[in-house]
């Protein structure tokens, strides 16, 4: 018996078999891109939990599987999806590929162009042409080099200047494959001037075998532009996912974030957002449920660059079973980016004696005018309030689940977006509290 | 005997808070329990509702027939215990609306009697909103979030309305209320006086016993319960204060 093989050579040698049928294999500029990212992943492999970065984050899961191409054994029935689905233009991706047929885009007013990756590289070779990997390229690791060297698909989103968009855009990922199967999503999302959209990216693995998804989404706000950007998670137990979003911003854009991850294996999440032009705003609102083996990372680093800009950060997670959380915010005010304001709070809840969380606020502050704060705490439920509720005659089980309800819905208030706060209020419900009535439940 | 307590001692902390109270409580009656602060009013109350922070260290309490202290909290509620807390507590991001019909619906399971869904549920509720002139929209607030002391406390009878208790024990519930909502707290625990419910109040003034008139009154001083009278043990504690009574107890 042969010893298996390295996974840098298994990766490489999977490349060469796959690069030519890859969207815009024939496009020289990508097809090198591409070569470039595979012999970066070659030299530098998996990242480890040598690097700080990684230091909570143990991916030997995803580092020592053969993890091959997702592809869907049987078509996704329609009514299936609709759980996740809400009322907005829509792009469809079965196993890492666009699925036209499940997609909705009638009625797109113009100055809005919604396109799949693929599509968009064959009708126009050279349109992103500097834009693919400008931000996040090979070299940030090996899950980003692994993206760029295989993505097959993913959406372009481009909404031009002045346009408001009505209802959001929502791109669906839907996971199908079996046991091992890998995805890459890529997508790009360029917002001129003073144009306004929402955005929902939704994930589920519908599969509870173990897969594996790298995601990279790259953002342009141009000045005075406004983005709304949805996240949500629900994956079956055993599906892991590596995802990298770069905000570039320019004078007076807004950015607002609301992640919410309710299942999955080993999640990462990393955002960035360049807050480059004066006056720019990032908010990102994060919440994260994790049970059993789980393991919810969210990295961000919100780079102040420019004067007047303001980073706001809330990120909540519930850890039960042996799951474990990593909160990692790193807020960088550079020297030029006087009079700016960043405020970042990381609460978490332990639900049990082995579950976990790290928190890693990290300020670095180069200008000497700013206004910087942040909070951490992790505990477990209030005496008080368990007291409270069981001297009602609530169990205590019951008083526990009401509880952790509690401490998560208050990141939903955040939501702008009544449809979706209410769908994933309705979510915690089920999970925590399950028979209770929405009306009942929701503030 | 619906409550007896004997010799109770609890500490908290290690230091002792309760010296050995004896009290009995008969169906039908209302006790008042006096005295000045810092005698352990509030700590009986709890102990009585199951707070585990305070240990029993020696003593009984036999309610119906068993021992109280065996319970967990929800158990006494469920067996038609009530405490109507003297600080309630702040839930944000739950609904009164969901607690009281957990509550209630938690209490007519305990008793057999089939759970009430939502629309029989406001029904009752709305009866004894007006009781307490809370209004409607309050069911959709966080529980007790942003309310005002005198919110909190109406809100405590309100549960007391619905639950309909056979022992209920009021910590404070007089404190902080100005004469109006005085009235409504009192209106509301005496439409639920009966022969088979009996009422314990933890009250430092004798004004609330002008409107809920005490069958038993009792001076808890240092842990112990050193005077217990009728109803004119009330006035004569408005008149004379409580130092005499230390002094009768040393």
């Amino acid at each position: 018996m042969s010893a298996a093989p390295d996974i840098r050579d298994w990766y490489r040698q999977e490349f060469a078999g796959r690069a030519p049928g890859l969207a815009g294999a024939g496009l020289p500029w990508l097809a090198a891109q591409r070569r470039a990212a595979i012999e970066q992943f070659a030299s530098r492999g998996f990242p480890t939990r040598k690097e700080e970065d990684w230091k909570y984050t143990d991916v030997a899961p995803l580092a020592l599987r053969y993890f091959r191409p997702a592809s869907a054994a049987a078509p996704v029935d329609a009514a299936a999806l609709a759980p996740f689905q809400f009322d907005a233009w829509q792009l469809v991706f079965v196993d890492g590929r666009f699925a036209p047929e499940l997609s909705r885009l009638e009625g797109l007013p113009g100055g809005v162009r919604l396109t799949s990756l693929a599509a968009r590289l064959r009708e126009s070779p050279d349109a992103l042409e500097g834009w693919l990997g400008r931000h996040v390229g090979a070299a940030r690791h090996g899950f980003a080099a692994l993206n760029l060297a295989f993505a097959e698909d993913g959406a372009v989103i481009e909404i031009r200047r002045g346009v408001e968009l009505e209802k959001p855009i929502q791109l669906l990922s839907v996971l199908t494959g079996g046991q091992d199967s890998v995805q890459h999503l890529r997508h790009l999302i360029l917002v001129e001037e003073n144009a306004r959209a929402a955005v929902i990216e939704s994930f589920v693995a519908l599969s509870p075998v173990a897969s594996f998804s790298t995601g990279v989404t790259e953002i342009d706000l141009a000045t005075g532009s406004e983005l709304t950007h949805y996240r949500l998670v629900q994956n079956g137990a055993d599906a892991s996912q590596i995802d990298t979003t770069h905000v570039q911003q320019g004078r007076d854009s807004r950015y607002a974030a609301h992640a919410v991850t309710l299942g999955g294996r080993l999640l990462r999440h990393e955002l960035d957002c360049a807050l480059a032009g004066e006056g720019a705003e990032c908010r990102f609102n994060g919440l994260a449920l994790a049970r059993g083996q789980a393991q919810v990372d969210t990295h961000t680093r919100f780079d102040h660059l420019a004067p007047h800009t303001t980073s706001r950060e809330w990120v909540k997670g519930v850890f039960d079973d042996e799951s474990r959380g990593v909160f990692s915010g790193r807020v960088v005010v550079h020297p030029n980016a006087q009079r700016s304001d960043a405020e970042q709070s990381n609460r978490n809840l332990l639900l049990s004696p082995r579950a976990e969380a790290d928190s890693r606020p990290q300020l670095e502050i180069y200008a000497n005018d700013v206004k910087c704060a942040h909070g951490a705490a992790t505990g477990s439920l209030d005496p008080d309030q368990l007291f409270y509720l069981r001297s009602r005659g609530l169990e205590m089980a019951h008083a526990r689940q009401l509880l952790v309800y509690a401490f998560a819905v208050d990141a939903l208030a955040r939501l702008p977006y009544a449809t979706l706060r209410r769908r994933l209020a309705g979510a915690l419900g089920a999970r925590l509290l399950p028979g209770a009535s929405l009306e009942e439940l929701i503030l | 005997m619906m409550l007896t307590i004997n010799n109770l001692k609890v500490e908290v902390e290690g230091k002792a808070i309760l010296n050995g109270i004896d009290l009995e409580v008969n169906a039908g009656e209302v006790h008042a329990i006096m005295g000045p602060n810092g005698s352990g009013k509030s700590t009986l109350a709890q102990v009585l509702a199951g707070r585990e922070q305070f240990t029993v260290v020696d003593g009984t309490v036999s309610y119906d027939g068993q021992d109280l202290l065996a319970l967990a909290p929800e158990e006494r509620a469920r067996r038609g215990l009530f405490l109507g807390f003297q600080y309630p507590v702040e839930i944000p991001g739950v609904s009164n609306v969901y607690l009281l019909k957990a509550a209630v619906n938690a209490a007519r399971t305990a008793r057999g009697e089939p759970e009430l869904d939502a629309f029989d549920f406001l029904t009752l509720v709305r009866a004894r909103l007006e009781i307490m002139d809370i209004p409607e929209t309050f069911l959709y607030r966080a529980v007790n979030e942003d309310f005002s002391g005198g919110e909190k406390k109406r809100n405590e009878v309100l549960q007391l309305l619905l639950l309909e208790p056979r022992l209920a024990i009021l910590d404070e519930t007089d404190s902080g209320l100005d004469i109006d909502a005085l009235k409504l707290v009192a209106n509301g625990v005496n439409s639920l006086r009966a022969p088979e419910r009996a009422f314990i109040l933890v009250t430092h003034y004798q004004r609330l016993l002008d409107y809920i008139v005490p069958d038993r009154v009792h001076v808890l001083a240092g842990g112990r319960i050193v005077k217990s009278g009728g109803r004119e043990l009330a006035h004569e504690l408005e008149r004379r204060g409580y130092d005499w009574l230390k002094d009768e107890a040393a």
